[in-house]
């Protein structure tokens, strides 16, 4: 995947370039807004990381902005030191797609550069999601594994379908309270791990492979194989 | 300051508006006068010379029609008749025949500007030897010539008085003019000077001061209101500020030591690899909660200073405590509590929908966390009769000495018996914040008063419209 970097800290955009690049990634650097939205409008990126603050009188809000006015749908995800709630919204308001508050840990950035990647696409909305032998219908709001139908809860039902729409990619903690829960706030506590070991015991009770993985220092993945 | 004050309080003239009012006052005060004088003027002195015009023509027609009558002789009898009877020696008669000798009247001669006939002429003649100024009526009676007049000098005398009058009391208008703007322009800078002064002092840094209030319920005291609603905001923010640079000078170094400690102690001991992976990622961890913490008094300052009221919005208050109800009882569950809730299908409210839910959350993860195993946890929430809008969570745990409840809420307050709890001590601080951004209050108690442990209830009072 082609990724546009445009931050200023060099030292957070050398870690950033190169953990990306580590997960198979081709990532290219601007260290200023001017020369970010020259590379963003001139060259194809599957995904544009961008600073909200950045030198040069063009700041990642207006870099967006002009983007989308030009009709450029490219996903932005924002990296912002600026976390309060309002501007969160601003952010996703001139376009953006996902917006992660720094200080933040790698594995987060990734999750949600490889969800933004690979959006479920609109334009065909699947009624059915499969991974392995498990089921899930989204008309009929019912889950199956072989064939053995699982009762689960509304929001149960919308954790499930969120982790298999992200089949194969990790889904990290605070992504599934911003979309399944769809709050912004702190639980304190563990509390999503309690719901996701719930979910996790439906599924698997009378079967012997497990389909939700803990994902060290992470999150959480569904995935066929082990 | 007394120096800025000073050059403030006396500004050049032109400047001030004070005087610019006074100047306004003394013109509409002056025009004022002008018209009553104007209209006194006109209705006395002009009365006056109608008046005497008429008397005039009336003389003329009199003595006309007794020439008609009583032919000349008839005419001569009634001019010296008048003469003898006018004790006022203002009438003028003179008749003359037709060669010009002079039959009767009080004149010696025809005035030379006066024709033969004309109304209402004003001329000078000498009557008596003195000249004085005349109004004149002359007619031509067959031949005869007769003149019919009155001394005006009477009158001149007293247009000549009233038109000092006028002078004076002009004059005198225009010094009271001048004098009530003067009182004006003192008083309008008697009212403002307070307010001005407690502006000086505030842009001199003392927040503390406020406009004082006379309690007249004028113009104003409404602006010195206005201005003291403004003050308390910027100090309340003032504070705001100054509360999260207090907490993060102090309160933030301590974490911040403890995982410096840590990373330090793994550096410098001669560990294996493992052992200093291991100690590196606890660092993580701890910076991890460190920018937690930092997250939080954001928020709780955030609220403090009311800087979300503009992100109000309406939001049922059922559908949050719904979802902090199914987010925590699994939570309780795993710890084989239980999470009671009991609230009505629907309460609206105005607010901040996700401060609200961290608020919520707060007082649930405490009471999950001090409530022992088995316990049971209540969470309700009510439309009171008063108008305030209750949420009230109530454990079965220790619950807090009345003489801790007071300063429960203080950030990073933690009561000794809750030491060995993990937790920041920020939760109840935010849950406050929070309670008075939405114009309530907090309220803490014992859960079942006299039992053993009588447990905690902490009740959020919020005001319905934000």
């Amino acid at each position: 995947m082609r990724i546009l970097l445009v931050e200023d800290d060099a030292e957070v955009a050398r870690f950033v370039k190169k953990g990306l690049q580590e997960a198979g990634h081709n990532v290219e650097h601007a260290p200023n807004g001017r020369d970010g939205l020259f590379l963003a409008a001139s060259e194809q990126f599957d995904l544009l990381v961008l600073d909200r603050m950045l030198p040069g009188g063009v700041d990642g809000v207006r870099i967006v902005e002009t983007l989308r006015q030009q009709g450029n749908r490219t996903p932005v995800l924002f990296l912002s030191a600026l976390g309060a709630v309002d501007e969160r919204v601003k952010g996703l308001k001139a376009g953006g797609d996902d917006y992660l508050v720094k200080p933040f840990a790698f594995a987060e950035l990734l999750a949600r550069v490889e969800a933004l990647a690979r959006r479920p696409s609109v334009d065909a909305p699947a009624t059915r999601l499969r991974v392995a032998d498990l089921e899930l219908d989204l008309l009929s709001r019912t889950v199956t594994r072989g064939g053995k139908k699982i009762d689960v809860q509304p929001r149960e039902f919308r954790l499930l379908e969120h982790l298999m729409r992200h089949a194969g990619q990790v889904v990290t903690r605070t992504m599934l309270l911003e979309k399944v829960w769809d709050y912004h706030f702190d639980p304190q506590t563990n509390v999503i791990d309690v719901h996701v070991s719930r979910l996790r015991q439906k599924l698997d009770k009378g079967f012997d492979k497990p389909l939700i993985h803990t994902v060290r220092n992470a999150g959480y993945m569904i995935r066929a194989e082990p | 300051m007394p120096d800025r004050l000073r050059r403030t309080a006396a500004p050049r003239l032109l400047q001030s508006a004070g005087f610019r009012f006074a100047a306004l006052f003394t013109v509409v005060f002056g025009a004022a006068a002008v018209t009553l004088i104007a209209v006194l003027w006109i209705s006395t002195a002009a009365a006056l010379d109608r008046q005497m015009q008429a008397a005039i023509r009336a003389d003329t027609v009199a003595l006309t029609e007794r020439w008609r009558a009583g032919g000349t002789p008839g005419l001569i009898d009634a001019i010296e008749e008048r003469i003898a009877t006018d004790l006022t020696n203002e009438s003028i008669y003179l008749l003359l025949d037709t060669q010009g000798t002079k039959l009767a009247g009080n004149l010696d001669s025809w005035p030379t500007t006066i024709e033969a006939s004309i109304a209402f002429a004003r001329t000078r003649i000498m009557l008596e030897g003195i000249t004085t100024d005349a109004r004149i009526m002359a007619s031509d009676l067959g031949g005869l010539r007769l003149l019919v007049g009155r001394d005006e000098s009477e009158r001149v005398q007293l247009r000549l008085v009233l038109t000092e009058g006028v002078v004076w009391s002009l004059g005198a208008s225009l010094l009271l003019a001048i004098i009530g703007a003067g009182l004006v322009r003192r008083a309008l800078e008697s009212r403002l000077e307070p307010a001005m002064r407690t502006a000086a002092h505030i842009a001199g840094g003392d927040l503390s001061r406020r406009v004082p209030v006379t309690g007249r319920g004028d113009e104003f005291d409404r602006l010195a209101g206005s201005m003291n609603i403004m003050l308390d905001r910027i100090q309340a923010l003032m504070t705001g500020i100054k509360g999260v640079s207090d907490a993060i000078a102090h309160d933030l170094r301590t974490p911040i030591a403890r995982a410096r400690t840590k990373l330090e102690e793994a550096v410098t001991t001669d560990a294996g690899e493992d052992a200093l992976r291991g100690a590196m990622e606890q660092g993580i961890a701890d910076l991890d909660q460190i920018s937690r913490i930092f997250q939080a008094l954001l928020r709780i300052a955030e609220a403090e200073a009311g800087a979300r009221r503009a992100a109000f919005a309406e939001f049922d208050l059922s559908a949050v405590l719904r979802d902090a109800e199914e987010f925590y009882s699994v939570a309780a569950e795993v710890r084989e509590q239980r999470l009671d809730a009991d609230f009505p299908d629907t309460l609206p409210m105005v607010g901040d929908r996700d401060l609200l839910l961290q608020a919520v959350a707060n007082l649930l993860d405490n009471a999950i966390k001090f409530t022992p195993d088995g316990g049971v946890i209540r969470l309700t929430a009510r439309a009171r009769d008063d108008d305030w809008l209750e949420i009230l969570v109530a454990d079965s745990g220790p619950g807090l000495p009345p003489d801790d409840r007071a300063r429960a809420g203080e950030r990073f307050f933690r009561a000794d018996a809750s030491r060995n709890t993990p937790g920041s001590g920020l939760g109840l601080s935010l849950v406050r914040a929070v309670a008075t951004l939405h114009g309530g209050r907090v309220e803490l108690g014992d859960a079942v008063p006299g039992a053993s442990p009588p447990g905690l209830a902490v009740r959020m009072l919020l005001s319905p419209d934000g």
